[in-house]
């Protein structure tokens, strides 16, 4: 059997603003297997953010271990960090975090550009329905539009995982349910690990598995017998 | 303190970076204006001030003999205020320890009445006794160049008769602020002194008594100088009278007219662009916080403040700036004067020098400052101003970009997405970038339009003294000699080569232009000292006519063929026309060049010579020097190597100081305005920027972005830059442009290099401030939040 994409151990990160302490996460234990699509739920402020920071490579654990399959991410330093990111790990926020002065087309090939063995743009625009938006600048697209753009963007490398922050948090439920879909998509088609945060509970119906936070921790999670189709949810 | 008095604080210590870079540049501004307008002043002032106290004579006028009755004749010209007649003579001199031949002026100072005109300025000691024959005042510098002080004594050819002479006095005197020996370039106080002595002893030496050889006059306030001029003339005409003439062709005057010049050019030329950039600067900065701050003004304004409020809060913050920018500019222009009044007080020779800290000076830089910044921030609050309220509310539609071009365009060239970025982002805001562009150029400009000088300089001095006057001295003769004197001096030991030439005073006319300059008779053939044309190519004097420098032609607007009107001041003081034969090239002074025969027909005399050009073995220097300064005929001997050294130093030594006080102000420029934009662009793209780190953009990847944004914006300023520190440079030298020299526009490559080397180097220092700040991004911060 292959390794575990994820593998945490007692993941510690503690916030120092001056005298203040603010411990935002309090040891997780975390696994996720190749292809699963996990849905992370827990009121805010339990440290969803800061944990898929930190296996993203964004930021530095105070203690613990964290692995991305047999790499200890926890050691490595900050430059090793940029080239994970760059090889392996696909990124979608809340925000979208397009270049406004490139097209959709040229904001994926912004990162087609420096991938080891990327798809083409066009491909990963069509994977996310956006074949006929490709020449048009962020100002020029719709919400839902510019998160699938920066879907496109996040797998055009085709990523390992895929990890997204409350990639629906921004957008109406019909536009969310379109977004949705693509990540799904792209979850089954390229078979990425696919970690999505989100406070709608109902999302997690499309997930594999859900992970409960809460205060830092992972207080619960469960398995889906049965996952519905993106398309079946709303809120 | 109100909270808007608070927020303008803060932000003033928020931006300090960016507020101190622009105050800088408005600080060269103030700084070059008062130190352009107060040396003006300073220097014009203290001329003036030392002219009147001193009583400086207005119209001058030297002769060969006329008896001292003639004075009451010319007192009584209609307008003139005061007379003294005086005898002045050039003459060897020999110095204890010193090889080479130095001269002096020997002036008359009256002995039955106390000095009229042009009085002594006594540093120390006592006027000599009437009737004294060894008894000298001293000028200062001489003094102090050879360490003379009062009892010291020193030898002098007086009319070819060696008399010792002993210090009893030094002085300055308004006639010698400037005081250069013939053939010279720049004073050389080694080897050119004023000597005073009394007017009988030297009238004995000179065999003048009861005469005078020279007169100047004082005039009434109102009176027609060139009328005066023409009746003293027509006075002296029997006496040998060689043209009177007015302050602008007293050198010492002249001199200090064409760096009064000078320094007004400075003063009209270089604040002008300090402050335009200081202006843009301005204007780039306060457009990007006001676009930064929409939504605080749509609140203050939701919460009352009137628009005019919020208008002035704006305005106080570049108000502050500015003032910054004024006392920085006050503190250095107020030590840079001092440091000008110091170079000036070893260069001209005052005996006072104020640098005039004129308060109406720092009044109309700190006004000029304070406008520029006004006028760069008017556009930017008047958005502020007319933004109403609940649009200021709602965010910023986002910024539109284009395509510049078709779409397959960009498929054909695949630029990387960064570089697209970069071109996009330059573009959508052409008026900041135009800005920038110009304001980095003009900092390569100001370097360009202060360093040409070397290379001009360079270039007259190697047409000058090593193409056309290739002789190693020149030895002036007291009074005209036979040519046969020519031999004598190839004779004198060490002399490989000599050539004679004869100097003509005349008045040159063309329609109602009129100079006083010297015709120089050279053989044709001529060797040593040679007359070149504007390629360096030799020109044969033809057998009649003249050729004239360049200068003089442009003046008396003749060219080649036209007549030209030779009042002779010598001899038989005819008035001849004869045509312009050439047009010749000349950098100093005004000249006029005739074939020597043909010079001494125009004169109907014999063969006859004023002087000799030598070339001599320099190993023989010390004996060919030892036996000149015997020659019982020769008044002054210019050594052209000699004061040519003294001339570089002096001027390296000056330009040098120029050059460094330009470069810093240059690179004030290049790094405020390269530093400003990074920072500006940062704030736009700063969110971008983060999100390419999170994408796995190395840090080096993503400020390489921004640095492509600044090094392309600095690269085409480059000839940008050079083009118009050219133009800068054209508009230097007509400012520079006197009569005493031309200057040359000889702009040689290395300028731009160097030029450009330190603005570059500038740029690429505020580029590493701004790509430190881009290193330490926030990648998780920037993701969080919506801009
Ligand atoms: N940069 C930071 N500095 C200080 N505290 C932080 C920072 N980022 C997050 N926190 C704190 O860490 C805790 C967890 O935050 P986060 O991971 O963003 O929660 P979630 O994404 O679940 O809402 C919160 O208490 C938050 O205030
Ligand atoms: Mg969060």
């Amino acid at each position: 059997m292959s390794p575990p994409t994820f593998r945490t151990r007692d993941l510690v990160k503690i916030y120092r603003t001056g005298a203040v302490e603010v411990q935002a996460l309090r040891g997780v234990d975390f696994e996720a297997a190749p292809g699963e699509f996990v849905v992370m739920l827990g009121p805010s402020g339990s440290g969803k953010s800061t944990f898929l920071n930190i296996i993203g490579g964004l930021d530095h654990a105070t203690s613990g271990e964290a692995w991305f399959q047999d790499h200890e991410l926890t050691a490595y330093d900050e430059r090793e960090l940029t080239l994970y990111r760059r090889d392996h790990v696909g990124f979608v926020f809340q925000f979208y975090n397009l270049v406004p002065s490139l097209t959709a087309r040229e904001n994926v090939a912004l990162v087609t550009e420096i991938a080891r063995e990327p798809m083409r743009p066009e491909e990963a625009l069509a994977l996310v329905g956006l074949a006929d938006r490709m020449d048009h600048f962020p100002a020029q697209l719709s919400g839902g539009e510019q998160q699938r753009v920066a879907i496109a963007r996040a797998i055009a490398k085709r990523p390992e995982v895929l990890l997204c922050d409350e990639p629906t948090g921004a957008l109406d439920s019909r536009t969310g349910v379109l977004v949705l879909e693509a990540l799904a998509r792209v979850n089954t088609e390229l078979g990425a690990t696919t970690l999505v945060i989100t406070h709608n509970v109902a999302i997690q119906e499309i997930a594999h598995r859900v992970v409960n936070f809460a205060n830092g921790r992972i207080v619960s999670a469960h398995a889906n017998a049965e996952r519905k189709p993106a398309s079946a949810i709303s809120w | 303190m109100s909270a808007l008095d608070r927020k303008l604080l803060r932000d003033l210590l928020r931006l300090w970076p960016q507020a101190l870079a622009i105050a800088l540049v408005m600080a060269a501004g103030a700084a070059t204006l008062i130190v352009g307008v107060g040396a003006h002043a300073s220097l014009s002032e203290t001329r003036a001030a030392y002219y009147e106290r001193n009583r400086f004579a207005d119209v001058f006028a030297n002769l060969t003999r006329a008896p001292k009755i003639l004075a009451d004749d010319i007192a009584r010209i209609p307008g003139v205020a005061a007379v003294e007649p005086r005898i002045a003579k050039i003459a060897l001199l020999d110095l204890p320890g010193v090889a080479e031949p130095a001269s002096a002026m020997f002036v008359s100072q009256p002995d039955l009445h106390p000095p009229r005109l042009n009085l002594l300025h006594m540093r120390s000691g006592r006027a000599p006794a009437a009737g004294d024959e060894s008894e000298v005042v001293i000028s200062e510098p001489f003094a102090k160049a050879h360490g003379f002080a009062i009892g010291a004594t020193f030898d002098a050819l007086l009319n070819g008769r060696k008399r010792s002479l002993r210090v009893v006095g030094t002085a300055m005197s308004p006639e010698f602020i400037y005081a250069v020996g013939p053939w010279d370039l720049i004073p050389d106080e080694r080897r050119f002194g004023i000597v005073w002595m009394s007017e009988r002893a030297l009238a004995a030496a000179y065999d003048l008594d009861g005469a005078f050889s020279s007169v100047h006059l004082k005039l009434l306030p109102g009176t027609s100088e060139a009328a005066v001029i023409e009746r003293l003339d027509a006075i002296l005409s029997r006496y040998g009278g060689l043209g009177a003439h007015g302050r602008r062709d007293q050198f010492s005057h002249a001199f200090l007219d064409a760096e009064l010049k000078q320094l007004a050019a400075m003063s009209r030329i270089l604040p002008p662009i300090f402050l335009l950039v200081a202006a843009f600067l301005v204007n780039m900065t306060l457009s990007r916080m006001i676009a930064l701050e929409r939504e605080q003004i749509g609140l203050l304004k939701a919460l009352g403040y009137a628009d005019s409020a919020v208008g002035l809060h704006y305005l106080q913050f570049v108000a502050a700036i500015a003032v910054v920018g004024i006392v920085i500019g006050f503190v250095f222009g107020t030590w840079l004067g001092a440091g000008m009044t110091r170079l000036y007080s070893d260069f001209f020779h005052f005996p006072f020098l104020v640098f005039r800290r004129d308060p109406a000076v720092y009044l109309l830089a700190a006004g000029i400052t304070l406008a520029a910044a006004v006028a760069g921030a008017v556009m930017a609050v008047r958005d502020v101003v007319r933004l109403p309220p609940a649009v200021a509310m709602s965010p910023p539609a986002p910024a539109r970009y284009r395509r510049m071009l078709p779409g397959w365009v960009y498929g054909l060239v695949r630029l990387p997405q960064s570089l697209v970025m970069v071109s996009r982002h330059l573009m959508r805001w052409p008026l900041r970038s135009l800005s920038t562009l110009f304001g980095v150029a003009f900092s390569v400009a100001i370097l360009v339009s202060s360093m040409w000088a070397f290379g001009s300089i360079e270039h007259m001095i190697d047409f000058t003294y090593r193409r056309a006057d290739r002789q190693d001295a020149t030895i002036s003769f007291a009074v005209e000699r036979p040519r046969a004197a020519l031999a004598s001096v190839l004779a004198l030991p060490g002399v490989l080569a000599a050539e004679p030439y004869r100097a003509i005073p005349v008045r040159i006319r063309h329609r109602n232009v009129e100079r006083r300059v010297a015709i120089t008779g050279k053989p044709p053939d001529a060797r040593l000292s040679r007359v070149l044309d504007r390629d360096a190519v030799p020109v044969r004097l033809p057998a009649t006519g003249v050729a004239l420098s360049d200068a003089l032609a442009r003046i008396l607007d003749v060219g080649i063929g036209d007549e030209v009107e030779l009042e002779l001041l010598e001899r038989d003081r005819r008035v001849v026309r004869v045509p312009v034969a050439a047009v010749i090239q000349g950098y100093l002074g005004l000249n006029a060049y005739m074939d020597l025969e043909a010079a001494n027909r125009l004169m109907r005399e014999g063969a006859v010579i004023s002087g000799v050009h030598v070339a001599f073995d320099s190993r023989q220097r010390d004996a060919l020097f030892r036996s000149l300064k015997q020659t019982p005929v020769a008044s002054f001997i210019a050594l052209q190597r000699i004061s040519l050294q003294k001339f570089r130093e002096t001027l390296a030594q000056n330009i040098l100081i120029q050059i460094t006080v330009f470069a810093l102000f240059a690179a004030t420029i290049a790094f405020g305005v390269v530093y400003n934009f990074a920072r500006i662009s940062l704030s736009e793209q700063g969110r971008e920027m983060a999100s390419l780190r999170v994408l796995g953009f190395t840090k080096g990847e993503v400020s390489g972005i921004l640095l492509a944004e600044l090094a392309l914006v600095t690269l085409v300023a480059q000839p940008l830059g050079w083009a118009i520190g050219y133009g800068i440079a054209l508009l230097v030298i007509l400012g520079f442009e006197s009569e005493l020299y031309q200057v040359p526009l000889v702009v040689e490559r290395n300028v731009y290099a160097w030029a450009s080397l330190i603005v570059i180097g500038a740029a690429i220092v505020s580029g590493l401030v701004v790509r430190r700040r881009i290193d330490r991004l926030d990648l998780v911060e920037v993701l969080k939040t919506r801009e």
